[in-house]
């Protein structure tokens, strides 16, 4: 431990001091991730370049980005911290910043500028960038459903119709926890987008939004992981299936699935890097955020994963899938012709509620 | 020491009995005895330490956590001692507010890693949803409020103008706490300090508890119906055909357990092996495929499989003991089979089935992965729980104090086993 | 075999019933596990027996699963990490817990029934709760995502198998040979080696099997110990399940029903040579 971190301090000094790239010692930097297709994007986007620009960089990925709180807190009251980067929601970052075991940033001063010259604090899109949160991407939870799965061709076109199991019957498949459930059955009952979290931060908002969810309780199969959902749409065990976006592209685009976005009410949600305090090397791992993060990196991760960069400047660079040639623009959360009803996840709201919202939610699924 | 009290000398014969080097022979043999002791000890010791170091140390270190609270007495020493006197009722005085101000102005000097406004906030948080958020908007504000200071704060957060969060800033501002144990028992405390039962809808541990135990109960008595007749048709069965069949039990002992679990999924999942054959054969519509995983009936099946071979052993050795001549004496006296089998020959099974139940039973109520693979929702256990609460919710005290509930459960239960058949005559394979 | 002569109709109807119903169990505790074999062979990336399968059409069978899992970084990895942890974690817990039942199976033992009930505790304490301890505490003294860590906890996890087998062999150990081989001039080394290693080695041996497979089986403390350098065959195998389960895994499992029928078959010869040598051959 101790040599490496001489060996790499006079390495710095050394570079400093010569101004000589060649002499670099091997820096291997450990970077967790979700894992799949997600690590995979992230691996082609920016590991890969970047590995070649700077060959004295290895980087590992470790996916234990559902885990990654705990790891951070453990490895923070160890003193040992060993992850160098690492991907999580930003309610996660929230309370790792809170508990001050991840860094603050900088914004201006750590992340890379919009070619035109515009601030990063301007160019990331509103409200996304935290207090030590750095959002690469825009990702949405999307109701999905079968066509074929009704009578007469009718066809769903918005999440009332998730609630509408008169017109719409069937099962349908949404994920077991509280987050975009509760939002969904407030809007289905009427409420604005707009207002979503404040009537949900009242004991009758919380109770009008169960009121709607047992109107289709019967009718519910839950999953848990994000592969579950294209799955039972695919294997037709379901009408109806909430999924992240990304999954439902690959299922539908890349693997044929028979099914259709609705974008109305679009549960929109970032995720991003974060920064360990004390992580072991620093310097590269603020040279490979600076970089990874910049207009053109962001805009390249899109190639690979139909989720939509975190920067404005990004959004005009975004061209065909690498592999499938497809146009992604259209696939984007972002994308104007999707973004017409979005519900921007309120972090503040679930991390304040989140425990006693998963209480209710648990003690109302056993019921 | 027996050994020594056992040879011990009559007094008037003491003097004579000495050694070849004259060392009295009673001092000789304790010595030889202790030495013979302190063999034994280091034979065990290192294993001793071994086990005390890395597998019960850590185990009581963490029960430790569901009733260590450090985070409020560390963030708020002014406070608390000037809370120390307040009635409970309405909210405090402005000198208690002066002395929030004071303690958080001085917690935001401190190097980031070593402020604890950011775990006081997670923590009040789990006794009062967003009292997170008031520590946080009210730590951005701090520095520029002025007197008063109770409108300062009440204005950067309206918690602060709560009696609730001033309470148990009050209750909770000790270094121990009991208060992870009441929110594992669904409880909470009432205005007056009082515990009382939670709102009907935010209680979830106890009926988790409920059923855990329903679900192991369940999953013992299946490995009983299904172990006990095989175990039966093994132990009257010659020597070597019974040893050959029990590859049958001993295969799935050996196999591993997510293997099993795979197997199962499967098995039973839509498309799976079962609900094909079913539907293949007319017994079922292809749109009416039978739900068998991901729910209750999933974890009870998989794990009736995975334990069958606990049952199926010490069954098996205990009937193997049991001589065939009281059954025939039995029917020879007039008996019927049945009344032979039901008075005579299974009494006699009952340590065996005591032993397999209680070793299921253990097993089960702390099993972690198979529910978390094929349990769904409704098949989740409490062992699920404590892990999300580790690594996902990050609630570390509450994760203590459900663990440390199974684990003295889990202990009781092991007490008693030992009192019916003692841990030594545990058997394997 | 044939049915006693005095069976009534009704004797022989149950006689036949109970022989059926036995072995319907039998067929629950082994279907589950066999039926993966076949199932690893298919050629489509589904878990029944396509139309191919079953008219044994050779274009339903490949080995493509096992390609893919013979491709896999990860697999590979994962198999050098279950058989290296496994391994070290045996000769730790079998070093360990053979001292500690030679010394508990010495009468002058003090406080055995509570000294028997730490050391077997690792088999009774719900693994969950040993996990979180042993992360929290691994954590602690920074050797929590290491080799060592790992191969710690699950030393710790197998040595009661040891204690307990070791212990059994000795129950049955005449110790009169040990002090006539004292009397006669042997050191106390010699004759462990001599006497006492020879008696009990298939204790031993069935211990250290039974601590291996503990280790190479074991998924709960690895989640939370291990870093993703570590990961084993069931952590592989637990996130395939999760994320996305593809044949490969029935592959997998394959393998690994074949890796317990050879532990399962040396564990049944030991036992009968233990048997046979203790004079205490089967009736």
């Amino acid at each position: 431990m101790s040599s490496t971190k001489k060996l790499f301090g006079l390495s710095a000094a050394a570079s400093v001091l010569a101004l000589s790239a060649a002499a670099q010692d091997p820096v291997s930097l450990t970077i967790v991730s979700w894992g799949g297709a997600y690590t995979a994007s992230q691996q082609r986007a920016y590991h890969d370049p970047f590995m070649e620009m700077n060959p004295h960089v290895t980087i590992n990925n470790d996916d234990g980005s559902a885990n990654a709180l705990a790891g951070l807190r453990a490895q923070s009251q160890a003193g040992n911290v060993t992850w160098d980067l690492v991907d999580m929601l930003p309610s996660d970052a929230q309370l790792a910043c809170d508990e001050g075991i991840i860094m603050q940033i900088d914004h201006d001063e750590m992340l890379a500028a919009a070619p035109d010259g515009t601030p990063a604090s301007e160019d990331f899109l509103p409200g996304s960038l935290g207090e030590c949160f750095i959002p690469q991407i825009v990702y949405s939870t999307v109701l999905t459903y079968r066509p074929g799965a009704f009578e007469d061709d009718a066809q769903p076109t918005s999440i009332a119709d998730l609630f509408d199991v008169e017109n719409f019957p069937g099962r349908r498949a949404l994920q077991d926890r509280p987050g975009t459930n509760m939002e969904w059955a407030l809007y289905a009952d009427g409420v604005d987008p707009e207002d979503i979290y404040d009537v949900l931060r009242t004991p009758e908002g919380v109770d009008r939004a169960f009121a709607k969810l047992d109107t289709i309780k019967e009718h519910i199969i839950f999953w848990t992981e994000g592969a579950q959902a294209p799955q039972l749409l695919a294997d037709g065990e379901v009408a109806f299936a909430t999924g992240y976006n990304g999954r439902m592209f690959e299922a539908i685009e890349v693997e044929g699935m028979d099914a259709d976005i609705i974008w109305d009410g679009q549960v929109v949600e970032w995720d991003g890097w974060v920064v360990p305090a004390d992580g072991p090397n620093a310097d590269v791992v603020m040279e490979y955020l600076y970089w990874a993060t910049d207009t053109q990196r962001l805009a390249d991760q899109a190639k690979y994963i139909p989720y939509g960069p975190a920067r404005a400047s990004s959004a005009p660079l975004v061209s065909t899938h690498a592999d499938l040639g497809i146009e992604m623009g259209p696939h984007m959360p972002t994308n104007p012709d999707n973004y017409f009803a979005p519900i921007v996840l309120d972090n503040d709201f679930w991390v304040d509620y989140g425990d006693e919202m998963r209480e209710r939610f648990a003690n109302w699924m056993l019921q | 020491m027996s050994q020594a009290d056992a040879i011990k000398p009559s007094p008037a014969r003491r003097e004579k009995l000495v050694t070849a080097d004259g060392t009295p022979l009673r001092r000789a043999l304790e010595r030889a005895n202790r030495r013979r002791k302190l063999t034994a000890l280091a034979l065990v010791a290192p294993l001793l330490a071994f086990i005390l170091i890395f597998f019960a140390f850590p185990i009581a270190q963490m029960m430790w956590r569901s009733v260590d609270n450090p985070q409020i007495v560390n963030a708020l020493p002014r406070t608390l001692q000037a809370l120390d006197g307040w009635n409970r009722q309405g909210i405090p005085d402005e000198p208690v507010f002066a002395a929030l101000h004071a303690d958080m102005l001085e917690d935001l000097e401190r190097p980031r890693r070593e402020q604890a406004i950011g775990p006081l906030g997670i923590r009040l948080n789990y006794e009062l949803s967003a009292a997170r958020s008031a520590i946080s908007r009210t730590a951005r504000a701090v520095e520029d409020f002025e007197e008063p200071y109770s409108e300062a704060f009440i204005d950067a957060h309206r918690l602060w103008g709560q009696p609730e969060l001033w309470r148990i800033i009050q209750r909770e501002g000790r270094p121990l706490t009991a208060s992870y144990y009441v929110a594992a028992l669904d409880r909470e405390y009432d205005e007056a300090g009082n515990i009382v039962q939670r709102d009907e809808n935010r209680r979830i541990y106890v009926s988790l508890f409920g059923r855990t135990l329903a679900l192991s109960l369940a999953i013992t008595f299946m490995t009983f119906a299904l172990g006990f007749p095989i175990a039966y048709f093994l132990a009257n069965l010659p020597m070597r055909y019974a040893n050959l069949l029990m590859i049958a039990v001993l295969l799935p002992f050996w196999t591993s357990l997510l293997v099993r679990t795979s197997a199962w999924i499967v098995l039973l999942q839509q498309q799976g092996v079962i609900n094909e054959l079913l539907v293949n054969i007319g017994l079922i519509s292809d749109e009416n495929r039978i739900s068998m995983i991901y729910n209750q009936t999933g974890t009870i099946i998989a794990m009736t499989h995975i334990l069958l071979p606990f049952m199926v052993l010490p069954l098996y050795s205990v009937m193997r003991t049991i001589p065939v001549s009281y059954t025939r004496a039995a029917k020879s006296l007039g008996a019927t089979p049945w009344t032979a089998f039901r008075r005579v020959y299974f009494p006699q099974t009952l340590p065996g089935i005591g032993a397999g139940g209680v070793l299921v039973f253990i097993i089960s109520i702390g099993y972690y992965i198979t529910p978390a693979l094929v349990g769904g929702q409704s098949g989740r256990m409490i062992s699920n729980e404590i892990a999300r609460h580790i690594q996902q919710s990050l609630n570390w005290g509450l994760a203590a104090a459900l663990g440390t509930m199974l684990l003295v459960g889990v202990l009781v239960l092991y007490w008693l086993y030992n009192r019916l058949v003692g841990a030594d005559s545990l058997k394997l394979g | 075999m044939a049915l006693p002569a005095y069976y009534t109709t009704k004797d022989k109807l149950w006689h036949y019933a109970f022989r059926v119903i036995c072995f319907a169990i039998f067929f629950f505790l082994l279907a589950p596990i066999l039926i993966m074999i076949p199932l690893s062979f298919n050629a489509q990336p589904y878990f029944t027996f396509t139309r191919e399968m079953l008219t044994l059409n050779p274009d339903g069978y490949s080995l493509r699963w096992y390609q893919d899992f013979l491709a896999s970084d990860s697999w590979m990895r994962s198999i050098r990490n279950s058989f290296g942890i496994g391994i070290a974690a045996t000769l730790v817990s079998t070093f360990l817990g053979t001292l500690a039942a030679l010394g508990l199976s010495r009468s002058e033992m003090p406080a055995k029934g509570l000294i028997m009930g730490i050391l077997i505790s690792p088999m009774i304490v719900p693994l969950i709760i040993s996990a979180a301890g042993m992360f929290f505490f691994f954590s602690s003294i920074n050797i929590a995502q290491t080799y060592l860590g790992v191969v710690l906890a699950h030393a710790a996890l197998g040595t009661p198998f040891v204690v307990i087998t070791v212990t059994a062999t000795l129950v049955g150990f005449d110790h009169s040979l040990t002090r006539a081989a004292a009397n006669l001039g042997a050191s106390p080394t010699r004759t462990f080696f001599k006497i006492t290693m020879p008696l009990i080695l298939p204790g031993v041996i069935s211990g250290a099997l039974f601590a291996f497979i503990t280790s190479f089986d074991e998924i709960v403390v690895v989640l939370f110990v291990a870093g993703v350098e570590q990961r084993t065959i069931p952590r592989e195998m637990w996130s395939g399940i999760r994320e996305d389960i593809s044949p490969t895994i029935l592959a997998v499992a394959t393998i690994l029903v074949m890796v317990s029928i050879a532990l399962l078959t040396v564990v049944e010869l030991l036992r009968r040579r233990g048997e046979r040598m203790r004079g205490l051959s089967p009736q």
